[in-house]
């Protein structure tokens, strides 16, 4: 589903990915682990370009999104994308935040695309939000909200960027279910995560990243029961 | 005691001033910034732009306005600009006009500028990360709460605009300050003449600062 080859990024002469190489097959769980400053998150937002790549290809479902002449808009309604602080758009209602990409970019009736919000709503847990604005939900409920946004347009891959690393720890639970229904239901999904409980059950697999490049990868117990390399073993001694 | 008092300078200054002053104050004060707005949305703009051909000469506008005495920009729109480069004089009305727009204008284009950039960079990754084009995710997204961050700044600059205009008492515009000093010089009663003249200023700008601050706190900025 998405293949990664010599990825490069450069923020002016700081080079923060070194050459990523990876694959996510369909309806794959993947958990991006790492140190802050290693350069996961990068690699995610590179994922639907809110990155520029400096070098290097990236490919999801067929389409080469390195190649200038890709219809990027295209390609990122097809990836969904939950950030760390939600960025919900606070001028708009739950259900207007949800409804306003297939409103626009699918082009859905609004009655259409209320409805489908609106069973996304009731599949998030928070079917009687439709009509608040998110400024009332508590951080819990707005990832769940921004998740359902994302859903909203079908995506063939969701990627989540530390999407409980806000949270107050009681509110991290009721998200964390939200996406292993999803993982249940076979979504592709790329995670970068502190959350090694969630690694560990849901992941497929999971990719160590340090210094820009992918340190070590492998299954879940490979990498948390008995991590190869001396930088996971070091992550993770402080962190387990 | 009631004679004595209506036959004060505070009474009798106001109703030199009043409302034709007022009027005047008010009414440079609103077509100056109907212009303004048009001026700093425009250069607004041109300020979010990244094309260096259109970026830089709003740059050099806002600098140029904001960086010279309006005094000094008055004088020289009403004598050295008009006389000299077009020929005759615009006359001293329009000047006021132009002087509020421009000044507006810039710091106007200022606001534009600051409160689409306070805008989180998250709302706009959201909006792009859905698939909205940058074109949309401005139009939906990033300028409807702008707009609303825009209010309290705009409220100030009417305050500042319209306070602006006592400059004009020196091309013999009549508006407030320039009818209070001609009472004055005839009366010799500055006194009493300026606290009137003060007085209405505060009649406009008490209760304008006290709606905005009702507008803020509806739309919760």
């Amino acid at each position: 589903m998405i293949t990664v080859k010599d990825l490069h990024k450069s923020f002016g002469k700081t080079e923060v990915l070194k050459g990523i190489d990876a694959k996510v097959e369909e309806s794959e769980v993947v958990c991006v682990i790492g140190p802050s400053g290693s350069g996961k998150s990068t690699f995610l937002r590179c994922l639907n370009l809110l990155e520029e790549v400096t070098s290097g290809e990236i490919e999801i479902d067929g389409d080469v999104l390195t190649d200038p002449k890709v219809d990027i808009n295209a390609v990122r309604s097809q990836v969904g994308m939950v950030f760390q602080h939600f960025n919900l758009f606070p001028h708009k209602t739950v259900l207007e935040n949800i409804s306003l990409a297939p409103i626009k970019v699918k082009g859905l009736s609004k009655s259409e695309a209320d409805k489908e919000g609106q069973a996304l709503l009731d599949k998030v847990g928070l079917g009687d939000k439709a009509n608040v604005y998110p400024e009332s939900l508590s951080g819990g409920q707005k990832q769940r909200v921004a998740i359902a946004r994302s859903l909203a347009m079908n995506p063939k891959v969701m990627l989540f960027d530390e999407p409980t690393s806000a949270l107050d720890p009681e509110l991290v639970g009721d998200v964390l279910q939200v996406m292993k229904d999803l993982a249940v239901e076979g979504m592709t999904m790329v995670v970068v995560t502190h959350e090694m409980g969630f690694a560990r059950e849901v992941g497929d697999r999971v990719l160590f990243m340090d210094e820009g490049i992918i340190m070590e990868e492998g299954s879940p117990s490979q990498i948390f029961d008995d991590p190869q390399n001396p930088r996971t073993q070091s992550f993770l001694s402080k962190i387990l | 005691m009631f004679d004595a008092i209506m036959d004060s300078h505070y009474i009798r200054s106001f109703q030199a001033i009043f409302p034709e002053g007022l009027i005047l104050t008010i009414g440079i004060t609103l077509a100056g910034l109907f212009f303004g707005f048009i001026i700093g949305a425009i250069v607004g703009l041109g300020r979010l732009s990244k094309k260096k051909i259109i970026n830089l000469p709003s740059l050099w506008f806002v600098e140029i306005v904001r960086g010279t005495p309006m005094l000094a920009q008055i004088l020289f729109i009403y004598s050295g600009l008009t006389e000299d480069i077009i020929g005759f004089n615009i006359g001293a009305l329009p000047t006021a006009i132009i002087a509020i727009a421009i000044n507006a204008g810039a710091y106007i284009a200022e606001i534009v500028r600051g409160t689409v950039h306070s805008i989180d960079k998250g709302q706009r990754e959201a909006g792009r990360a859905l698939g909205l084009s940058e074109r949309e995710t401005m139009r939906l997204i990033v300028w409807p709460q702008a707009f609303k961050r825009m209010i309290p700044p705009l409220g100030n600059q009417f305050v500042i605009s319209l306070k602006d205009t006592s400059l004009f008492s020196v091309i013999a515009i009549g508006e407030l300050l320039y009818l209070g000093k001609q009472y004055y010089n005839i009366t010799y009663s500055p006194f009493q003449t300026l606290i009137v003249v003060c007085f209405l200023y505060l009649c406009i700008t008490i209760p304008a600062s006290f709606f905005l601050r009702r507008l803020e706190r509806k739309l919760d900025v």
